[in-house]
Formats: C-alpha cells, structure tokens, sequence
C-alpha cells in the first residue's frame, strides 16, 4: 500500500511539482549515477531541494533511492513521521547524540550497504534561502567509511525562492542544478571536505545567478 | 469527447505546406553536413529537429478545440512569465506578490475563453497594474521598489497581455465583410513572424555586412533587416488569401508590420538578456534556447497583428 502512495507522489505529484510548476534546467545530467549505492550531496535551501533531485533519476531506481533526513524535525509526530518513513521514504538522521557511543552515521552507512541512492546535504540544514552555510564535515566521515561509494556534487539555485524555510506556498521559479563529477575519497578528510567545497563554488559559477535579497 | 478537428481546410493545407518546408530544411541542412563527421552546423541541424516538434506541437494545440488551443497558450504565457521572472532579479519580498502575478494567466485566459472583450483588453493595464502595486507597496518594503514593479509589469504586459492577443484571436467575433477563421489568423501571424525569423537570419548569413543595433545585437544587420522584411511581405502578400480576409494594400501593410515588429521584438528581449547578463533565455529548446528566445518576436506582432484586424476588419 505504502509503495503505491509512494509511486504516486513521486511519479505523479512531485513530478508534476518539480517539471511542470517550477522547471529544471539540468546540466551534465549524464553525470548522475545508473545505479546504487552512491551519494548526491547538494546545497540545502528548501523542501524541494530532494525532490528536484530525486525527480532526475529514473523511476525505475525510485525503490533505491531516498533522501537523508534530520529525525528530530521530521519524526516529531506521528503523521509527519508516517508520511517522512512511508511516502518520502526518508533515512532518518539525528543530528545530536542521546549517549556518547552512539553512531550518528550507521543508518546511512547501512542504506548503502543495501545499495541506495542517497540525497544528501552537507550543510545539515536548510537555513536561509539561497545562502550557502557552511559544510559541515559528515560527507567526509561517510566517504572515509565507505569510500568505494561514489559521492556526486549537485549544485542548485532557485529551489530556495520557489519554497524557502518557514513558508507554505510555492511559487513558480526556473530551477538551475547542476551535476558535478564524481568525488573519491583519498584518506584525508579535511582535503576530501575541501574538494567537495571547490567543486560546488565551480559549479556554483557555471550560471551567473542574480542576488536574491 | 469529441476530437473533431476544428479548423477549416485551409489551415490544414497551410500545415502541410509547412511540414513540405521543414523537409527541405532538413534535407539541406544534411547537404550542409555532409562528408565529415566533425559536427559542423550542429546547432543550426538542432534549431531545424527543434522546429519539427514546435510545429507537430503548436498544429497538435490548435487544431481540435477552442478550448485546447486557448489552454495551450495560457500555458505558454505561464512558461514564458515563469522564465522571465527566473531571469530578472525580483526581491525576496515579491515572492507572494509574484503569486498573484502568475494568478493573472488563468484569468487574462479566462476573459479570452469568456470572450469578454473589454476585461481582456483592460485586466493587466489597469487592475493588475493597481493591484501588484498595492500588493507591494502593503509589504512595506521601498528598497528597489520601483524597479521591482517596473520590472514585474513588464513581464505581465509582454508574456501575459501580450501572448494572449493570439488566443484572443480564436474568439473574435464574425468579421464586417468577409467571413475569417479565426485559427487562420493565428497561424497567418504566427507563421509568418516565425519565417520572419528565419529571412533575416538566412539573409543576414548570406549577404549581412552592415551591422545594425550592434550594442544590442551583434550578429544583426541591415541586409538581414531588410532582407527579411521585404520577403515577408512578399508571403504576407501570398498568403493572406489564403488565410485571411486582407485585401491585397492592407497585406502588405501587415507583411511590412510583422516584419518590422518581429524585428523589434528579437531585439527588445535580446536587449533585456544583455542587461541581466544571459545568451539564452532557457534551455528548454535545443538551438533556440529557452521559450522567450523563440517567442521574442511574437511579443510585438501578436499585438499589433490582432489591434489591426481588430481596427479594420471586425
């Protein structure tokens, strides 16, 4: 039952949503992954950031693929939490440890063990609409555990105009993504970190994107 | 449902007429091409595919209902609108306001569908102009106000009351004197602003030497211009028996208009991609680029095409 709904919105709803109302231009698209496991780690603006994301992939693949999602925001109901589990097919992530042992990282760790496609954001949170915050350093401990898992840079724009944080209603906006080319994970996290951070301002650049203030 | 065609012979013939000229660009285009396989001439072979699906997609829309083909421009007038305001740079305090702004394409269309003249000709000019004001000024925000609202009535005025003359077209009344079709008149304004295009591009490749507006357009020139519009004046001229009730004088003001016009209008929105900074609009069409590179022209002649039949014939 829940796999039917889950067809629906992403088949229908979120695709009618993400390439109708708003519009994708996509550049190198053929840089996306055929198959999991593998990461896309993109800039975080908007709920809409995953399901752009996941609206480029075949759906075909849609069994495998789901986005990693904070649990503390979206299991904090019983409704939310049904609809974030069985619809959106999230893969929880707490953000804070409840005891000091325990691993933040297994429940992404073991989704791509089973071969998943994850939609991840680097910056842990959506924070101000098209302002990039800070990286923050759980790409490179992911990497660092699996490193045969190739992680794809994905740079988008307008996502966080079309539905930025605390607003309900979407409005039409052009929505650029860009894909960036595979990271590798060379021992070193810092560096590794560094990379990916160069890769998405390169990406970042590639369309000259006016100020949204 | 019934999924009669709607539109007379005429315009069918015209269709097939087009569909015989998109072989022939086709078959030279590959002439061009041949021999090596270094992709010469790749964007011009993409422009010629693009052209086979905008003209299967615009025959598909305006061909079996009313209704259909008045839904597919209000489509088109979102896309457009949607692609401008992506493009220019709006204030993140517009963003509700840019709601009721695209509020505005399913009742500009409404009026069309309604055929209620009036309201169609004074919704975007007067009530949307005064509310997206009022909307604005409520926001509280005067930083770039002006600019903000200049710049947000100007998209509704081109990609909305602007493209919607040509949907408007489908509902206009019995003429004075002779009979017309209303499709044929679509399709005569927005076959012939297309090929307009295509002259000038094809003249100006060909014999172009004297650049004309060159700040605004670089690749444009006089023997493109003029090139352009006396051809197009000369299908104006051919055509308009076909498909319209224009007396032979009054085709070849309108071939000169939408020659004209076409023009202005390419360079208008080429002057306005220059200000923000883009080649290309979009990426929607391959070779073209987005939807505002293909339908620049029609933002001027669509207007001014159904303000002169509107004038002198209905």
């Amino acid at each position: 039952m829940a796999w039917v709904l889950r067809l629906f919105f992403y088949g229908v709803l979120v695709r009618l949503v993400v390439l109708f109302v708003l519009g994708l231009n996509v550049r190198h698209r053929e840089r996306l992954p055929v198959k999991g496991p593998a990461i896309l780690a993109a800039n975080h603006n908007s709920h809409l950031d995953a399901m752009a994301m996941i609206s480029l992939l075949p759906l075909r693949l849609l069994s495998k693929v789901r986005p990693v999602a904070a649990a503390d925001y979206f299991l904090s109901n019983p409704l939310l939490a049904w609809f974030a589990l069985k619809v959106v097919g999230i893969v929880p992530l707490n953000r804070q440890r409840r005891t000091p042992e325990e691993d933040l990282l297994a429940p992404v760790v073991d989704a791509l063990d089973r071969g998943e496609i994850l939609v991840f954001f680097p910056e842990g949170s959506r924070g101000e609409p098209e302002q990039l915050a800070e990286f923050k350093s759980g790409l490179a401990r992911i990497a660092e555990r699996r490193p045969d898992v190739p992680v794809i840079p994905v740079y988008t724009h307008g996502l966080g105009k079309a539905l930025p944080k605390g607003e309900w209603m979407i409005v039409p906006f052009f929505v650029d993504i860009f894909v960036g080319e595979t990271l590798v994970f060379d021992g070193d996290r810092a560096a590794y970190m560094e990379r990916y951070r160069s890769a998405m301002a390169a990406l970042a650049l590639e369309e000259k994107h006016a100020d949204w203030s | 449902m019934n999924l009669d065609v709607w539109v007379p012979r005429n315009v069918l013939w015209v269709f097939g007429a087009i569909v015989a000229l998109l072989v022939v660009a086709t078959l030279v285009v590959a002439w061009m091409r041949r021999g090596d396989g270094t992709g010469r001439h790749a964007e011009l072979a993409a422009r010629v595919r693009s052209w086979w699906v905008l003209v299967f997609v615009f025959a598909i829309a305006i061909s079996f209902r009313r209704g259909i083909a008045i839904g597919f421009f209000a489509v088109l007038s979102f896309l457009a609108l949607k692609e401008y305001l992506s493009l220019v740079p709006t204030r993140r305090a517009d963003r509700r306001v840019l709601f009721w702004v695209y509020l505005c394409v399913p009742l500009q269309y409404l009026w069309v569908w309604y055929e209620w003249y009036n309201l169609f000709l004074i919704f975007i000019p007067v009530w949307a102009f005064l509310f997206v004001a009022m909307r604005m000024v409520m926001r509280g925000d005067t930083k770039d106000f002006l600019r903000a609202a200049g710049t947000i009535h100007w998209g509704l005025m081109t990609m909305v009351f602007g493209l919607s003359h040509l949907a408007f077209l489908l509902v206009l009344p019995e003429g004075k004197a002779v009979p017309a079709h209303g499709a044929a008149l679509l399709l005569f304004v927005v076959l012939l602003t297309e090929l307009n295009d295509v002259l000038q591009y094809i003249w100006g490749r060909t014999l172009g030497r004297h650049k004309v507006l060159e700040s605004v357009s670089p690749k444009k020139t006089v023997e493109g211009l003029v090139g352009g519009v006396l051809s197009t004046t000369v299908v104006a001229f051919l055509l308009a028996p076909v498909l319209t009730p224009l007396t032979p004088t009054d085709s070849i003001a309108v071939g000169l208009m939408i020659g004209i016009g076409g023009f202005l209008g390419d360079v208008t929105i080429s002057a306005l991609k220059r200000d923000i900074g883009v080649k290309d609009s979009g990426s929607l069409i391959p070779g073209h680029g987005g939807i505002l590179d293909r339908i620049d022209s029609l933002l001027f002649t669509a207007p001014l095409f159904f303000h002169f039949m509107a004038y002198f014939y209905f």
